[in-house]
């Protein structure tokens, strides 16, 4: 695209390659803020959104990556990326100033690769302890169990609130200086990593001055096991395994979308039925979380029955999916080249008869809770979302869209069989509570809607193609979107030409997410940071990874 | 009309021929004191069964149906494990508060039970400031539940407690303008005097709009006194994971769960002794014959019917609505319920002036 050109004309420190409608962008270190703040701070064509950053181990110099897109054309993805040869004490420009979502990002960098970034005013480990010694993700890691003994004591609260800041002065000398997280006089209440409503371990700490939040600061990794650095040993038809543990509820799209990658990477053509198949199995899971997801929220708010009646109707596909995967929970369904074995004889009957049932059911959730004063009155004006807050903190998915930010993946890049669906991108513009509960069940319909223009049409032909039996990526990186439940998953696959892969990334929907609810929530109640949670529906193994 | 008053009369007389007057009292009053706690824990037994019945009904499950028939021995076999749980030392909690909580919501709940007409001679004390005496020792438990928020020295206690504390003395006020709209209508503050002037015409219908107005009060405040949902902020099992009694392990937290019960069987109690008739059947007057039929259904099953009646909306509420948050809370009292029931308060005294 010209604009994108002219842009990255106006650097010339730049390398540029292209592919179809990603640009490559490598900078050298001391220009990356420069570069960034081109590309996010201009008049033409603003990258207002940052996917992700990926951290990345060469061997001899370690980088980071920075997934860029536009929200007006989403389409269209940057990917720049800047490498650092000192190992000792590599640093970066921070970009926190540029995007919100920046924060987290940096700070998971530097928890696996040590990076600092300069200027970050918290350079705290995200999912580690503290005192956790060397940089996991690093290839010359040492797992040595000694080095990191099991620990036998609680996490030190001191360390972990004190927030580091590195920064490098006019000398060139390194300064690093601490900061208080919480005034002493402050009343922190842990909610988690035990507590009902944190939908997994998450643990947040809030202050509170009386009932009303003052400053909420995240915990994360108490279910952290280290998904990518063990895909790093698995082989390609191994790692599905694994992403189906990462986000439980919409596992079987996150699979699907990592089998997507892999599938562009071989240019392995895979059949019409096991798209159709694919989208249909996305779609189902689709509904099942969102289901989840409104009847946790509404549990949240002290609902007890409409948890139950989401529960009631997300047990009808968890049998379909027992039937034609095996699993409920993790159906383990797409593999490299299609699915896993064909659908069930039964499986077109029992979907078809789900989704009048479904619209019947979605009527009387309607009535339970939309129109209860009670419930209308607690979303009533709460946790507002501008829409350029949500882009620049990467809340996609519903989130994002109850803002009026359209990022649905299945629009930008139609993948699967979603071409051959017609179905609308819900979008709401009022970015409150409200919206971000609706729509949800209004997303149920849409995908309802697709279930039943597909579920005819299943063309015949295999379900699967044949791959080799020792499946080698050829070198390069690889990376695929699609529109999981929570919001944009994404896979980063950098091959060496292996059968194992030299880093994986996924980037996490739900990351995002409670980084929204850290902005949105101060000024609440402790009541809404509930309910805030609940309507942002994030899941934390999605988080910890 | 059978009335249990033979037997309490019976047994009045049959002490008194045998003893003293003075053993034959002291004697009534450890069988009344038996009685009132073995039904206490009984009723808390069934109630508890109860919940679990209707919430599953509203939530399309089956419920408890394994011990037992429908499941009736169920509530028994959780009492007999709560009572065998371990009792949890809690460091730096402060011990002597902490052990005295419990006992001050319990004493609270059953010195109100004590108090209510389940029958002519079915009713402990019968004072003659029976409505006072009703309100002043419902409102101790407050006391025991900030103490219990107090003590165990935790955050999330501490928060619940000071939820409750404005709770339920918000609450309590609409709870007693509407009480005094019957007593107005009534000109008594005697519970047995209110239920047997309402022997042609229940209080609602004696009293007409007003006493309707003051019925739907005094359930809305009635079911925030019992920290049941929509109003369970206190406990808020999302926000605070157990409000003020996270603490409490074993029959101690037994406790708590006994009264909160007792507390919703009491409300419905109160309500249906000064607003739907207490243990007076269904009259219409003039209707000789269906007044009679009426009277062959015994008055302890008019109480209980439509005590358990009131209990039924109560739990139909709380598995239907979600919670309010705080400021929603009081503003429902302080704006909306107290206002209204102090105008219901004059529109009584202009309906018993001109009606």
């Amino acid at each position: 695209m010209k604009v994108i050109q002219d842009l990255l004309a106006q650097m010339p420190y730049a390398e540029v390659v292209r592919q179809d409608k990603t640009y490559l962008v490598t900078v050298p270190k001391e220009q990356l803020y420069a570069a960034a703040s081109l590309l996010k701070n201009n008049e033409k064509l603003s990258f207002d959104y940052l996917n992700d950053i990926v951290g990345i181990d060469n061997g001899d110099s370690l980088g980071a990556v920075y997934i860029l897109s536009a929200s007006q054309f989403p389409s269209y993805i940057i990917r720049l990326k800047t490498l650092t040869d000192d190992r000792e004490q590599p640093t970066m420009d921070s970009v926190i100033d540029l995007w919100l979502s920046a924060d987290l990002y940096e700070r998971e960098v530097h928890d696996f690769f040590g990076i600092n970034f300069l200027h970050n005013p918290d350079m705290r480990r995200l999912f580690l302890r503290q005192d956790w010694k060397g940089y996991p993700l690093r290839k010359d890691y040492d797992a040595n169990p000694e080095l990191n003994p099991i620990p036998t004591e609680n996490e030190n609260l001191e360390a972990m609130e004190d927030l580091p800041t590195v920064d490098i002065d006019l000398n060139g000398k390194r300064r690093e200086q601490h900061q208080k997280l919480f005034e002493k006089e402050e009343y922190v209440v842990n909610f988690g990593p035990q507590h009902p409503s944190t939908h997994g371990a998450l643990h947040l700490r809030v202050s509170l001055d009386g009932e009303i939040i003052k400053k909420i600061d995240p915990n994360f990794g108490y279910i952290h096991r280290g998904i990518e650095k063990m895909c790093e040993t698995y082989t390609y038809p191994q790692i599905p395994h694994l992403i189906d543990r990462m986000d439980y509820l919409s596992g079987t799209i996150h699979r699907h979308g990592y089998c997507l990658a892999v599938e562009k990477a071989l240019q392995l053509e895979v059949s019409d039925r096991a798209h159709y198949i694919r989208t249909i199995i996305d779609e189902l899971t689709r509904i099942a979380s969102h289901l989840l997801g409104w009847g946790c929220m509404a549990n949240d708010m002290g609902a007890i029955t409409a948890f139950i009646y989401g529960m009631r109707d997300r047990e009808k596909i968890m049998d379909i999916f027992e039937q034609t995967c095996g699993g409920r929970l993790m159906p383990n369904y797409s593999c490299i080249g299609g699915v896993m074995h064909d659908i069930h004889p039964e499986f077109q009957k029992k979907v078809k008869a789900f989704v009048p049932y479904m619209r019947k059911m979605l009527k009387e959730d309607h009535i339970l809770f939309t129109g209860n004063p009670i419930a209308r009155d607690r979303m009533d004006g709460v946790g507002y979302l501008s829409k350029e807050q949500a882009i620049s903190l990467g809340a996609t998915g519903p989130t994002g869209r109850a803002s009026g930010w359209s990022n649905d993946v299945r629009k930008i890049e139609p993948y699967a069989a979603y071409r051959h669906a017609d179905f609308k991108e819900m979008l709401r513009s009022d970015g409150l509570t409200f919206d971000r509960y609706v729509i949800r069940l209004d997303e149920i319909e849409e995908s309802l809607k697709i279930i039943e223009q597909l579920i005819d049409n299943i063309p015949g032909g295999a379900c699967c193609a044949k791959t080799k039996a020792i499946i080698k990526l050829p070198e390069g990186e690889f990376f695929q979107r699609v529109e999981g439940s929570h919001g944009e998953f994404d896979v980063f696959i950098s091959s060496k030409g292996e059968k194992y892969p030299w880093r994986v990334k996924f980037r996490s929907p739900c990351m995002t997410l409670v980084n929204t609810l850290k902005h949105i929530a101060v000024g609440g109640k402790i009541a809404d940071l509930i309910m805030l949670g609940g309507s942002l529906d994030y899941v934390v193994p999605c988080i910890d990874r | 009309m059978f009335h249990l008053e033979i037997i309490t009369k019976w047994l009045d007389e049959f002490l008194r021929t045998y003893l003293l007057d003075g053993w034959a009292l002291f004697i009534e009053f450890v069988l009344i004191g038996v009685a009132i706690l073995a039904a206490y824990a009984v009723l808390a037994l069934i109630l508890i069964w109860l919940e679990r019945k209707v919430c599953a009904f509203f939530q399309c499950r089956l419920g408890p149906n394994r011990v037992g028939p429908f499941g009736l021995l169920q509530s028994v076999a959780d009492m007999i494990k709560i009572l065998l749980k371990e009792l949890i030392k809690i460091n730096k909690v402060d011990p002597f508060l902490f052990r005295t909580a419990m006992f001050l919501v319990i004493i609270a709940s059953i010195c109100t039970f004590g108090a209510l007409p389940f029958d002519k001679g079915i009713q402990a004390v019968d004072f003659n400031i029976g409505v006072f005496y009703l309100l002043a020792v419902s409102s101790l438990g407050v006391v025991g539940i900030l103490i219990a928020g107090w003590s165990s020295n935790n955050k999330y206690t501490l928060i619940g407690a000071m939820r409750s504390g404005a709770q339920l003395i918000s609450y309590e006020l609409s709870c007693g303008l509407a009480l005094m709209t019957i007593v107005m209508l009534s000109g008594s503050l005697q519970l047995s005097e209110i239920v047997a002037q309402q022997s042609y015409a229940w209080n609602i219908f004696r009293g007409g709009i007003p006493a309707i107005i003051a019925l739907i009060i005094y359930l809305i405040a009635g079911h925030a006194e019992t920290n049941r949902g929509p109003f369970d902020l206190p406990e808020a099992e999302s926000e605070l994971t157990a409000g003020y009694h996270t603490e409490y392990s074993g029959i101690q937290f037994g406790f708590f769960y006994l009264a909160e019960y007792l507390n919703m069987f009491i409300i419905a109690a109160i309500a249906s002794t000064l607003f739907l008739g207490g243990w007076m059947p269904f009259h219409i007057p003039g209707w000789a014959g269906f007044n009679a039929v009426m009277d062959l259904i015994p008055p302890v099953i008019w109480f209980f019917g439509k005590t358990f009646a009131c209990i039924f909306l109560a739990l139909w509420v709380r598995w239907t609505m979600p919670r309010l948050r705080i400021d929603q809370l009081l503003n429902l009292e302080w704006k909306i319920l107290m206002p209204l029931s102090l105008i219901n308060i004059i529109l009584m005294a202009l309906w018993i002036i001109y009606v």
